[in-house]
């Protein structure tokens, strides 16, 4: 599974990383980094919740 | 089953057509639209688009192809819903055509409230559809005279998108404070704050009493020159079409926890569905302010509530009974602030600072109810308030709230 993510959609709602936590973490300067951008499957059902959840849709999986 | 009819071709519409295609739905899904536009995302109306950062493109929310191929959608634009027939299984549509259905989505949205004494005035406004704010964006010059009535989401962000692009602002507002209702007085007072601290004049606790074609006159007689307005004070559900469906209506379709329409006589139908702006459901995780211990009820506006309610919706369709008990979320982005608020502050006994402080514009605020915590609300505290979606998901207790932020 590999994760991108449209940094020009992405407001740091940190929806992602509320779901996703260990792949997904918006830091202090607001800005979001994906942590692994390439999870194992143990971590798909909630990278998918990620992808779900985020209000300006800027996540996509592959 | 073979063919689900969704009426609303907007974010909650859309949203359940793709839910219905993950569960495995393979038969026929037709959406009518009363807009001539693909389905469009709502948010960026009052922000990136209206400043024209973003176009057309990229407020569409998919393609033609992905509808057409991907989502096998049968998209019919620029077309209403005049009438659903319950008994029959049919929407008659505004095209004379009459489609049958297996299962009906009822996705209408809501449309802006007007003030009809402001179309007195030579250029006045609301904010709802994308014709809306490309319209209004051709007034927003710099040094124009905006007055902005309703100190609400989409007032505030028209108020922080039309300063940036240099326009001299005024927001009135009628209640004491913003957002009253969703915040309560402190915290509404303490985001209000954010507009004088940015430039833009915000008046509450007072009315418009009459517009002029180039001035708002406020109720204390103040007369406000303004060359354009923009009215933002709510919403209402389009339910309309619906009258004589049989369907219960108030201030919304009202569906139970699993979204399903009732009729009058309290039959609850199977095969109708509403989701999104239009419906109002009893929120189980939440309980009335008005002493009965039912569920709260609510009817939310919002686009996560328009995503997580297709989803729950879509599940119903298709026989399995997942109830939809969410903890909503709503975001605003005003300047460089971003407001964050999770869960529902009805009826709460407490709300306390934990984090941050209002005076530096960056706080985050927990709201007790009972010994429950019941929302959170962050201003450009992102990171902070994330650990209380999880809390309030789990409907977590006031203390353990409490004892995460001591411990941080």
């Amino acid at each position: 599974m590999k994760i991108t993510v449209d940094f020009d959609r992405c407001q740091s709602n940190a929806l992602c990383m509320s779901a996703a936590p260990e792949v997904f973490e918006v830091r202090d300067d607001g800005f979001l980094y994906i942590l692994v951008e390439e999870p194992g499957e143990e971590h798909r059902a909630r990278v998918e919740e990620a992808a779900r959840l985020c209000p300006t849709q800027a996540i996509t999986l592959a | 089953m073979n063919r689900i009819v969704i009426v609303g071709a907007s974010l909650a519409g859309l949203r359940t057509a793709e839910a219905l295609r993950e569960l495995g739905f393979e038969g026929q899904i037709a959406m009518i639209g009363d807009e001539t536009e693909l389905p469009y995302d709502r948010p960026p109306l009052s922000k990136q688009f209206l400043r024209g950062d973003w176009d057309t493109d990229r407020i569409t929310l998919r393609s033609q192809d992905e509808l057409s191929n991907r989502l096998k959608l049968e998209l019919t634009t620029g077309t209403r819903a005049l009438e659903l027939r319950p008994d029959a299984h049919e929407v008659v549509l505004s095209d004379g055509r009459t489609l049958a259905y297996d299962r009906a989505v009822i996705a209408t949205g809501a449309r802006a409230r007007t003030l009809p004494a402001a179309e007195v005035h030579q250029s006045a406004h609301v904010v709802r559809t994308k014709d809306d704010s490309a319209m209004l964006r051709t007034c927003l010059t710099t040094d124009a005279r905006i007055v902005v009535v309703g100190a609400g989401f989409i007032g505030a962000e028209v108020a922080a998108s039309a300063k940036a692009l240099g326009c001299d602002v005024t927001i009135i507002e009628a209640a004491p404070v913003p957002l009253e209702r969703q915040l309560g007085l402190a915290m509404g007072g303490a985001c209000g704050a954010l507009h004088a601290r940015n430039g833009v004049s915000l008046r509450c606790g007072i009315g418009v009493s009459s517009f002029e074609p180039n001035a708002v006159l406020l109720a204390d007689g103040t007369r406000l020159p303004a060359d354009h307005v923009v009215v933002g004070v709510g919403a209402r559900p389009n339910t309309e079409w619906l009258v004589s469906s049989g369907l219960v209506i108030t201030d919304g379709i009202a569906v139970d926890e699993f979204c399903r329409a009732k009729l009058v006589d309290g039959t609850v139908l199977d095969d109708v569905v509403a989701v999104g702006d239009v419906a109002r459901f009893p929120n189980r995780r939440y309980e009335s302010t008005d002493g009965s211990g039912a569920p709260l009820s609510m009817r939310i506006e919002h686009w996560t509530n328009a995503a997580d309610m297709a989803l729950a919706a879509a599940n119903t369709l298709l026989g399995h009974t997942v109830v939809y008990q969410p903890v909503p979320y709503f975001w605003s982005d005003q300047y460089s602030h971003k407001i964050q608020f999770f869960g529902r502050a009805d009826g709460f006994d407490e709300v306390r600072v934990v984090d941050g402080d209002p005076d530096d514009a960056a706080w985050v605020a927990l709201y007790r109810r009972g010994d429950r915590l019941v929302a959170a609300l962050g201003v450009s505290k992102i990171r902070a308030l994330v650990p209380f979606r999880q809390m309030l998901l789990d409907n977590a207790s006031w203390a353990t709230a409490i004892e995460l932020t001591s411990t941080r």
